[in-house]
């Protein structure tokens, strides 16, 4: 059976997470995939075939118009499901697609299994679904069934290993029926934004402060640890409500999430919602003075005690390691 | 302006997730309740549009009686009436939420005017299922923009700005129109004690409608592996700095 994959790409490159999504599709059935634009972008694709949407008017992102042309290709290919990968265009995408024809959406799956028992005939005679998806940001899981002719799934990143491989698709491009009212929501400008220092979503090393750092000033210590470290200061929920550090710091289900070497929690109890935001760390250090703390069942280190006095002994100690 | 904004009730879950036996939902009998931060930042952004331009804010939510609590707070914070659409103790897919809300909506709009802006957060806290806000927006063939961390209205349009990597992307569409917004878009008020005793006068009106049943249908809820491994303890107050400062090392990050 054939499952259609929209594919995003940027700068003549396919998107990681859109090669995810590819192996996702792959569990089920034979890939096509769509591109908007990118026809030069396809030679990473192991796949037969490539569609891809070619209309000046989509040069800028409009996400109606994205699932109209993917509309047409659903109608032109027959899949089995559709799938994209669980970014903010990918979900936004199915969901226009599944607003418009009154299908259900599974958003951020990590598996699925066509079912076979009597209840389903399996996907293959349009029987059912059952996927594995991502609730509370990745903090708990949901089996759900899919009741649906046409399933439409978006992929959870970083659920999966991306798809590898050379391929030769043949590309079938396609002038899409764009009307107006697909444009009327359509990117009008984009306004470069230069951000200072170490990008937090990137920075090799995260030294982030929670409510125990006591008070804005509070994150100097912290900020002098991070600049000989090579950091980017982060922060838990409590400490940007409270107006000590902007929202663009904050780490977590509703902030940024983080994948540094080591990520150091100071004075963050370890709430599920931040550890939705640096479960990917490769290792954790907690620095708390509670020893039941529930940041310490989710952490690799620990020191027990006041971050006030704890923070500075280290930037001290490294000071120390490094003079000749 | 009129204003709808629909926000939903959801546990704080704190440390860890413990699920109900029959692994249908989260064990919430310890814990309090909140309304999700995106959507939290919803109301924040109606009222300040109120404040800037005049009007009316509504508050909309499908869940238990006890989700009035969270409409209270709304309204302590500046939103003037609330609906509570009674969920009936089961959780409503997102094509069954969209549709209970839209039907209310029309109704609302026959009875007093249309809502100029409809506001949703990007995804529920709980089950973040990316597309509430944008099945409401088809249905009622209005445009939506979502996760919004920038809003402005001015002439009868609504600049719409996301986040995006190296900047920020900018929509502008007419209203009324429907967006969905991400924490961060501005710093919720705390509401002031006489602004809460206020609130309690505020009307909620109630309806009760059918759930159809689920096209997205929960089997069962699990809790991921991976939690609850035990940190090594590296040493009490500043004298754990050495072994902090060997472990960083071995990392190869100091
Ligand atoms: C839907 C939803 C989404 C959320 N999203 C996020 C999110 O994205 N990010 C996020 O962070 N939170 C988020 N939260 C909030 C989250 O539930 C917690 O409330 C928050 O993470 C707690 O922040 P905290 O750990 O700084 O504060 P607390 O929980 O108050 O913990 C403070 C910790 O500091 C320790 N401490 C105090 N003084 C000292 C000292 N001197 N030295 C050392 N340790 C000390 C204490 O022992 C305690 O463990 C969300 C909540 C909900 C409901
Ligand atoms: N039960 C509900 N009651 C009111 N609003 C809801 C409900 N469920 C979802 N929403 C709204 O729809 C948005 C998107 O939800 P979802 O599609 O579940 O991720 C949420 O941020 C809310 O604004």
């Amino acid at each position: 059976m054939t499952v259609l994959v929209l594919v995003e790409h940027d700068g003549g490159a396919v998107d990681e997470l859109s090669l995810q999504a590819l192996t996702f599709a792959r569990s089920l059935g034979e890939p096509e995939v769509m591109l908007v634009g990118g026809a030069d972008a396809v030679e990473r694709l192991d796949v037969a075939t490539a569609h891809v949407a070619e209309d000046e008017r989509l040069a800028l992102y409009a996400p109606g118009a994205w699932a109209s042309a993917l509309g047409e290709v659903i109608d032109r290919v027959a899949p089995a499901a559709v799938v994209a990968a669980g970014t903010n265009r990918g979900n936004e995408v199915l969901a226009h697609l599944a607003a418009r024809r009154d299908l259900p959406l599974a958003a951020n799956c990590t598996a699925v299994v066509a079912e076979n028992s009597a209840g389903g005939a399996g996907a293959e005679g349009g029987g059912l679904l059952t996927v594995t998806r991502v609730r509370w940001g990745g903090s708990l899981l949901e089996e759900a069934r899919v009741h649906s002719q046409l399933p439409l799934l978006s992929v959870a990143p970083h659920a999966l290993p991306a798809a590898v491989g050379e391929g030769a698709p043949a590309v079938e491009r396609f002038a899409p029926a764009v009307d107006d009212a697909d444009l009327l929501v359509r990117v009008a400008e984009h306004v470069d934004e230069v951000t200072a220092g170490i990008s937090l979503a990137e920075a090799k090393v995260v030294v982030s402060g929670g409510r125990g750092v006591g008070s804005a000033d509070g994150f100097g210590i912290l900020e002098e640890l991070a600049a000989l470290l090579d950091a980017a200061v982060g922060c838990s929920r409590v400490v940007t409500s409270a107006g000590w550090r902007p929202h663009t710091d904050q780490v977590g289900q509703t902030g940024t999430k983080v994948s540094p070497d080591l990520y150091i929690a100071c004075g963050i109890s370890g709430a599920t919602q931040h550890i939705a935001g640096c479960k990917g760390a490769k290792k954790i250090l907690a620095i708390n003075s509670d020893a039941e703390a529930p940041i310490l069942a989710n952490a690799d280190y620990a020191v027990i005690g006041d971050l006030t006095a704890i923070v500075p002994a280290i930037t001290a100690e490294l000071r120390k390691a490094r003079s000749p | 302006m009129r204003i709808l904004v629909c926000v939903k009730r959801v546990p704080l879950t704190g440390g860890k997730m413990v699920l109900t036996a029959d692994e249908q939902a989260l064990e919430t009998r310890h814990l309090g309740f909140t309304i999700s931060p995106h959507e939290e930042c919803g109301v924040e952004e109606a009222v300040r549009l109120v404040e800037h331009h005049g009007g009316e804010i509504t508050v909309l939510t499908l869940g238990p009686p006890e989700a009035e609590e969270q409409i209270r707070e709304t309204l302590a914070i500046g939103a003037d009436r609330g609906i509570l659409l009674a969920d009936g103790g089961e959780e409503w897919d997102p094509q069954a939420t969209a549709a209970a809300i839209v039907t209310t909506i029309e109704t609302e709009q026959a009875a007093g005017g249309e809502f100029d802006l409809i506001v949703f957060g990007n995804e529920s806290a709980d089950s973040g299922n990316y597309q509430v806000g944008i099945r409401v927006a088809h249905a009622l063939s209005r445009p939506v923009v979502t996760g919004l961390k920038g809003l402005s209205v001015e002439d009868g349009r609504a600049r719409c700005e996301q986040e995006v990597a190296g900047g920020r992307d900018v929509y502008v569409v007419p209203l009324p129109a429907v967006v969905t917004v991400l924490e961060g878009i501005n710093l919720p008020r705390y509401p002031s004690v006489p602004a809460k005793l206020r609130a309690r006068q505020k009307p909620v009106e109630r309806i009760s409608p059918e759930r159809p049943s689920a096209r997205l249908e929960k089997l069962r809820l699990v809790v991921p592996p991976g939690q609850g491994k035990q940190a090594e303890i590296l040493g009490q107050g500043p004298d754990a700095a050495p072994a902090v400062v060997e472990v960083m090392r071995e990392l190869g990050v100091a």
